[in-house]
């Protein structure tokens, strides 16, 4: 049972990461158009910014 | 004439280090071609540092470096990519929405963290407990359950907690206040339990029930964005912008809310004013039929004063920008619809009626499993515990989806329908209609005008009299012209202020006007006779003179609704503030029996609040400044898009085009909408209730009460869906 105690911080310390994945993608405006994001991923000639 | 600038700076921000911003609504975008082509195109400007595209919302954000671009630089751009753009300003209420909305979707992201991890801890629970777990482990994987859903529930729970918590200061229950209730004793109910090395912690249950219900929850709220930002461009691409004199013979072309009162601004013929105020110069006629109902032109002269929405006709104004005070038959309107809002019965929405019959109820079982459990010689420890497992197993998990999802698919496939919706109860309101009254004006009929004897007219002369209709900015010369799909204008026509325009083909000179101005007054009275209501516009070429008669048409499908209602069992009735003849005529034309013409905004009320009386639950379909009262006063409310800004802003709902089809649309949308609900809400209490006995008996695991939850949860979302599709199968009306 020893290896719980590798096993279960590791879990947490995954899902929290993806927690903050996430969070950060929505404070980045990845989720303000999400029409537009379905549109660019297969479009070829992504215009340059700036 | 004066050539006027166009002065857009109202609608740059600074947003610092030397940069400025700008929001464009764009029309006609929906591939990723337009969106590539639109970027590309705007960041070709040097100075240009950020050109987005968002084709959710259909805008695209700029931002730019340095004074030295000019924001109309990128509408003309636009223009050549064949894109018509407008500055936009995001009101206030949306960018409030969009917030919230980003706040709900944390919220989830924190509870759906929770909950797989809590999930992930609970599994090896509920199996190892009829397997070999040592009861240490279990109370480490409690205690680790706890850490992740303490926390999660105090972040993510915020929304119901605060809607729970206002519902409470005001003495009353919504659906919220069970749900926070069941919240909370769960999770105090889990910690003590944990603390106690007991068998059973409910973490699991709370933090799922929070994340379901946040499902639902930014389900609404963005179809409801969505619908308010397809608004909010709609208002932005009809352009408000007046022109004002900002010198003593220089004039710019501002946006509305740029403009104050005491301002002078310009009104040419054939443009609509978009301010409130009095006549200081010139003469004209003026079509107030968005703000009265009444079609006949009014004559403006030096005093006359013109609201928002009038249509000039004739001849250049200028008017002085009234303040709000100065307004007498707009302070009239305004009285009158804080009457109506203020006795606007509060409706009770379907969701919070349900919570007032449940919560009681379900709090009420619970109390009586506790009593009845001490009564029968239980501690009162085991007895609050299955207390606690009955308000757990009858928490409304499924009952606070039961709605939400409905009004979700609902409200998408309304909008595809071309109905926006305003408010968020409207749906229940709607399908309870069974007595509409319509508006005549710009509601039955067309906004625009329109020639209705087209077709009696020879082919090349009416090309020839489009194009000289062209030259005039008269509105019946801008119906010609539309009649005659007209692209280009006949060179060198001159109009004459009043009378119409004339030019010359091949030497033979052409004129199109009031019947005097072309010599065709003979003809204009055999005519008249036989059509009272039409205005009659005169062409004449060399010596042949022709007559196209120019009306506000019904719409296109308005005699087929008319059925549609009577199929439905609707009662309908016809309240304008137009002639009696009109109405009279188009009353006949549609086979409506009850009509009343000549109706004055409180006269409408009046009736409103009398079949109101009888039991009638009424649905006002108007477009006026003089219906903005009766829109609030009735059960529910529509408007269509030409509509001016106050009855849109008061009306339930908006429909887009031409067509009367929405109101059929909506109707039928939101019958069987409400049917999905109420079976939702049966299917949610049902399924509860089956597992209810178990609660009582003290028998409920943590897993039962975690299947019946997620079980009941996917049951109403399913049977949302339906509310797609209309129960005929069919599509819906057109």
């Amino acid at each position: 049972m020893e290896v719980m105690i590798i096993l279960v911080p590791l879990a947490l310390g995954l899902g929290l990461v993806g927690l903050l994945a996430f969070l950060w993608s929505l404070k980045s405006g990845q989720f303000d158009d999400l029409e537009g994001a379905a549109w660019r991923a297969i479009s070829d000639d992504e215009p340059s910014a700036g | 004439m004066m050539q006027a600038t166009r002065d857009f700076s109202h609608f740059v921000k600074d947003v610092g280090a030397g940069l400025q911003h700008i929001d464009l609504a764009v029309e006609g975008v929906n591939c990723a071609g337009c969106m590539s082509k639109i970027e590309r195109g705007l960041s070709a400007f040097p100075d240009v540092t950020l050109a987005r595209m968002n084709l959710t919302d259909r805008r695209v954000a700029l931002e730019w470096r340095g004074q030295a671009l000019d924001p109309s630089n990128f509408i003309d751009r636009l223009a050549e990519l064949g894109y018509k753009a407008y500055p936009f300003r995001p009101a206030d209420a949306e960018t409030a929405e969009a917030a919230q909305s980003r706040f709900l979707l944390r919220c989830l992201g924190v509870a759906a963290f929770a909950t797989m991890n809590v999930m992930m801890l609970s599994v090896p629970v509920w199996s190892g407990s009829v397997g070999d777990m040592l009861p240490e482990q279990r109370d480490f994987f409690h205690w680790l359950s706890a850490l992740i859903a303490l926390p999660a529930a105090a972040y993510a729970g915020q929304p119901f907690f605060r809607s729970a918590y206002r519902a409470l200061r005001a003495r009353s229950v919504n659906m919220d206040v069970p749900i926070s209730v069941g919240v909370l004793l769960a999770l105090g109910m889990s910690l003590v339990e944990t603390a106690n090395h007991a068998e059973h912690a409910y973490f699991d249950a709370a933090i799922m029930l929070l994340t379901f219900l946040l499902v639902g929850r930014y389900l609404d709220q963005s179809m409801r964005r969505k619908t308010r930002a397809v608004a909010g461009n709609l208002a932005a691409l009809k352009s408000e912008t007046a022109t004002k004199f900002v010198g003593a013979n220089e004039i710019a072309e501002v946006p509305v809310a740029a403009i104050d009162p005491g301002d002078v601004v310009l009104l040419r013929p054939g443009e609509r004013c978009a301010v409130d105020g009095t006549v200081i110069d010139g003469r004209s006629e003026i079509d107030q039929s968005l703000i009265t109902g009444e079609t006949t032109y009014a004559r403006a002269e030096s005093g006359t004063a013109v609201y928002a929405g009038t249509l000039n006709i004739s001849g250049t104004l200028r008017l002085r920008v009234s303040a709000a005070s100065e307004r007498t038959l707009l302070s009239e309107i305004t009285r009158l619809l804080d009457n109506a809002l203020q006795a606007r019965s509060r409706y009770v929405r379907l969701a919070d009626r349900a919570s007032r019959l449940y919560a009681p109820l379900v709090h009420a079982a619970a109390l009586l499993t506790v009593i009845g459990w001490v009564l029968a010689g239980a501690g009162w420890h085991d007895a609050i515990v299955t207390g606690i497992a009955v308000l757990i197993i009858t928490c409304p998990c499924a009952l606070g989806l039961a709605i939400p999802t409905v009004q979700t698919v609902a409200s998408g496939a309304m909008f595809k329908a071309g109905i926006l919706l305003n408010s968020g109860d409207a749906i229940e309101r709607v399908a309870e209609v069974d007595y509409v009254i319509f508006d005549k004006t710009g509601t039955l009929t067309l906004p625009d005008l329109e020639v209705v004897n087209a077709s009696e007219i020879p082919d090349p002369v009416l090309r020839l009299a489009g194009q000289l209709a062209l030259a005039s900015h008269h509105p019946a010369a801008a119906a010609v012209a539309r009649a005659a799909n007209a692209k280009a204008p006949l060179a060198g026509a001159v109009e004459e202020p009043g009378q119409g325009v004339r030019g010359a083909v091949g030497g033979v000179e052409v004129r199109l006007g009031r019947p005097s101005f072309c010599d065709a007054e003979p003809l204009a009275i055999a005519r008249a006779s036989g059509d009272p209501e039409a205005s009659l516009v005169a062409f004449r070429l060399g010596d042949t003179r022709h007559l196209f008669c120019v009306h506000q048409a019904l719409r296109p499908d308005a005699r087929a609704m008319v059925s549609e209602l009577a199929h439905r069992n609707i009662g309908m009735e016809i309240l304008s503030g137009d002639r009696e003849q009109v109405v009279r005529s188009a009353a006949r034309a549609l086979g409506v029996t009850q009509w009343r013409a000549g109706v004055k905004p409180q006269e409408k009320i009046a009736r409103i609040e009398q079949l109101k009386r009888s039991g009638y639950k009424v649905m006002m379909v108007g477009d006026g400044l003089n219906d903005a009262p009766s829109l609030a006063a009735a059960h529910v409310s529509m408007s269509p898009i030409s509509a001016t800004h106050l009855s849109q802003a008061t009306a339930d709902l908006v429909f887009l085009g031409r067509s009367l089809a929405p109101v059929i649309g909506a109707i039928d949308f939101s019958r069987r909408a409400l049917r999905l609900m109420q079976q939702n809400i049966w299917l949610a209490v049902g399924y509860n209730m089956l597992a209810v006995p178990l609660a009582v008996g003290g028998l409920v695991t943590p897993l039962i009460a975690a299947a019946a939850m997620s079980g009941s949860s996917l049951l109403v979302m399913l049977n949302a869906l339906r509310g797609g599709r209309l129960p005929n199968g069919g599509t819906p009306w057109k």
